[in-house]
């Protein structure tokens, strides 16, 4: 890591900071319910952070995150189950996601499949994954142990220590485990966007015909991203069902997927900071609307989208940083000179 | 790397690219011998771009082969011929547009090297084609002129040992324009290359050797001069300008 890239990943350290604040403030001001909560809601940034990686950065429009974030809650799942602990539960979960990610990455990107086929197809994928797991009702359908449970789905073990299967974590501590898994993420996929690898994969999203000219086989570096992404996905996935404390084949439904999406083009794509501060404003507003009766849900979601597509494309972390960039241009500054050597680092 | 045949770089033996009933390159041997500058000029749909796209792997060829250096590679994917050195400029400008003029070239030259010597290559072709001023602009912003001098600085900023241009010169002023040749003359110093051409004063100005294509295949091949004097070579495309 050179001096260059420390600099381009000064933000990603201060929310990065910010982030470690809250982790250990949170627990003793807030209650336990909203602390359980919150790891509902972490779990989901996680996802968030994924789909912002390989979309924002890697101009991969999957729609369906969700189908790698619940395939990693179920794997985790079935394996601590079987395992009985869930050190080696949630490697699996990560390994076995990113394999199934690679396997379908690769006939996508080696068939050179088009952008809106790579949706169709994602979306496909995460549906044939909710119709299934839901016709799994039966004794029969078990895996080593454990019962897939059909549409009530599987309750889930809660995390314990490395090693160490009696010790399970209580749900305070289940929010410690989250968050720094949030805040390692961010950090890793910070990283991740800065190194040669990142930047090929923004260069080839800008124009993937000239970073083929240069010699870069896009196919490989796509899959690459792709794979990441889902490998993130699943470590939020087995969040999730640890917030939750089981996990339902309504994970891979339609409103999930689009929810992911919406998350990204709220907080901005080419920003990773943005969709997650998304996904807990809108996870939180979700909350709120749930506690009356006025207005439906869905509605005010759609109409917040709506909204952000007419009026905000770029999403809200991208439009406050030209913001912001735009008045230090007007005010002559020394930073002036340092300014703009890259048009996104790692927000 | 190992050469064969001689110091012939490039080779096409019966190169064909038909769509449906059209035949835009019809059985076409071409040879260039390795530091040697070449023109490809023709009438619109002579079948120039279709034949350099077949070169650069953009096009996978109905029948026919393609060699560079030596090695066999008709149908092969664009990042695979690049990889083996060579140089493209496409005809419409193919650039990063949200990044700087500094990193789409920086993205050039680290295909190859690794981050420091990137750098130093990135410093220096910025220098060398005047670009200091724009480097941190995003190459979407640049005019058009600029744009085809970011993708000239990416090609240049890998050092290649071919040259693949399709228009360099398009939309360009005339000062842009004459040190777009004098850049082409500087690259020729070290590496062979070919260059598709539609402006005469441009080809005047780099010219050595010019293949004219005519219908989908090669009318004829000599120096400008002798082009120009040609009465079949004026018919087809010089009448219309000479």
């Amino acid at each position: 890591m050179n001096s260059g890239m420390l600099r381009q990943m000064r933000p990603t350290f201060f929310y990065a900071l910010l982030g470690v604040i809250f982790m250990f403030a949170a627990p003793s001001v807030l209650q336990l319910f909203t602390i359980i909560n919150l790891t509902t809601a972490i779990a989901l940034a996680v996802l968030a952070l994924s789909l912002a990686l390989i979309w924002g950065y890697g101009g991969i429009l999957c729609f369906g995150q969700v189908a790698f974030f619940g395939l990693g809650a179920y794997v985790y799942t079935i394996s601590a189950i079987n395992f009985g602990g869930s050190t080696w539960a949630i490697l699996m979960s990560v390994l076995v996601t990113s394999a199934f990610a690679a396997a379908l990455g690769y006939f996508i990107f080696y068939g050179r499949v088009s952008d809106v086929y790579l949706g169709v197809i994602t979306l496909t994928v995460t549906l044939i994954f909710f119709s299934l797991i839901r016709r799994t009702s039966g004794p029969e359908y078990k895996i080593g142990n454990a019962l897939l449970g059909g549409f009530n789905g599987v309750s889930s073990p809660p995390i314990n220590l490395p090693w160490n299967p009696t010790s399970f974590l209580f749900p305070e501590q289940v929010f410690y485990v989250a968050m720094a898994a949030l805040i390692l993420c961010y950090v890793f996929v910070g990283w991740l966007v800065n190194t040669k690898f990142g930047r090929v994969c923004v260069a080839i999203r800008e124009n993937e015909l000239r970073a083929e000219l240069l010699g870069y086989d896009t196919r490989l570096y796509k899959l690459g991203i792709f794979t990441i992404g889902a490998g993130i996905a699943a470590i939020g996935g087995v969040l999730f069902c640890n917030g939750v404390g089981r996990i339902t084949p309504d994970v891979f439904n339609l409103y999930n997927a689009a929810l992911t999406i919406i998350w990204v083009i709220v907080g901005g794509r080419g920003t990773l900071i943005g969709p997650i501060g998304a996904t807990f404003a809108l996870f939180y507003l979700t909350a709120a609307l749930g506690g009356q009766s006025v207005l439906n849900n869905n509605l005010v979601l759609g109409v917040i989208l709506i909204i952000f597509v007419l009026l905000v494309p770029k999403g809200v972390a991208p439009t406050i940083i030209d913001w912001v960039n735009a008045r230090r241009k007007k005010a002559p500054t020394r930073a002036r000179r340092r300014r703009g050597s890259r048009a996104e680092g790692s927000q | 790397m190992t050469r064969q045949r001689g110091d012939v770089v490039v080779e096409t033996r019966d190169l064909c690219m038909h769509f449906g009933g059209v035949r835009a390159v019809d059985q076409v041997d071409f040879t260039l011998f390795d530091r040697e500058l070449r023109c490809l000029i023709g009438p619109n749909g002579a079948g120039k771009s279709t034949f350099f796209k077949c070169l650069t792997g953009q096009l996978v060829p109905t029948s026919g082969e393609v060699l560079i250096r030596g090695q066999e590679m008709t149908g092969a994917e664009p990042f695979q011929v690049a990889s083996l050195g060579v140089g493209i400029k496409t005809q419409v400008p193919n650039v990063f547009d949200g990044l700087t003029a500094e990193e789409n070239i920086w993205l050039s030259a680290r295909r190859w090297h690794g981050d420091a010597r990137a750098r130093v290559l990135t410093a220096e072709t910025i220098e060398r084609l005047k670009l200091g001023d724009i480097r941190r602009t995003l190459v979407g912003r640049l005019a058009h002129g600029q744009r085809q001098w970011v993708e000239l600085g990416m090609v240049v900023a890998a050092e290649p040992w071919l040259v693949l241009l399709d228009e360099p010169a398009a939309g360009m002023t005339h000062e842009e324009t004459y040190r777009t040749a004098e850049l082409i003359e500087e690259i020729n110093k070290t590496s062979a290359l070919i260059v598709v051409e539609h402006d005469m004063q441009f080809i005047r100005m780099i010219s050595r050797t010019v293949t004219l294509f005519h219908e989908g295949g090669i009318l004829m091949e000599d120096t400008m001069e002798a082009i120009s004097a040609d009465k079949r070579a004026r018919e087809v495309y010089l009448g219309h300008r000479a």
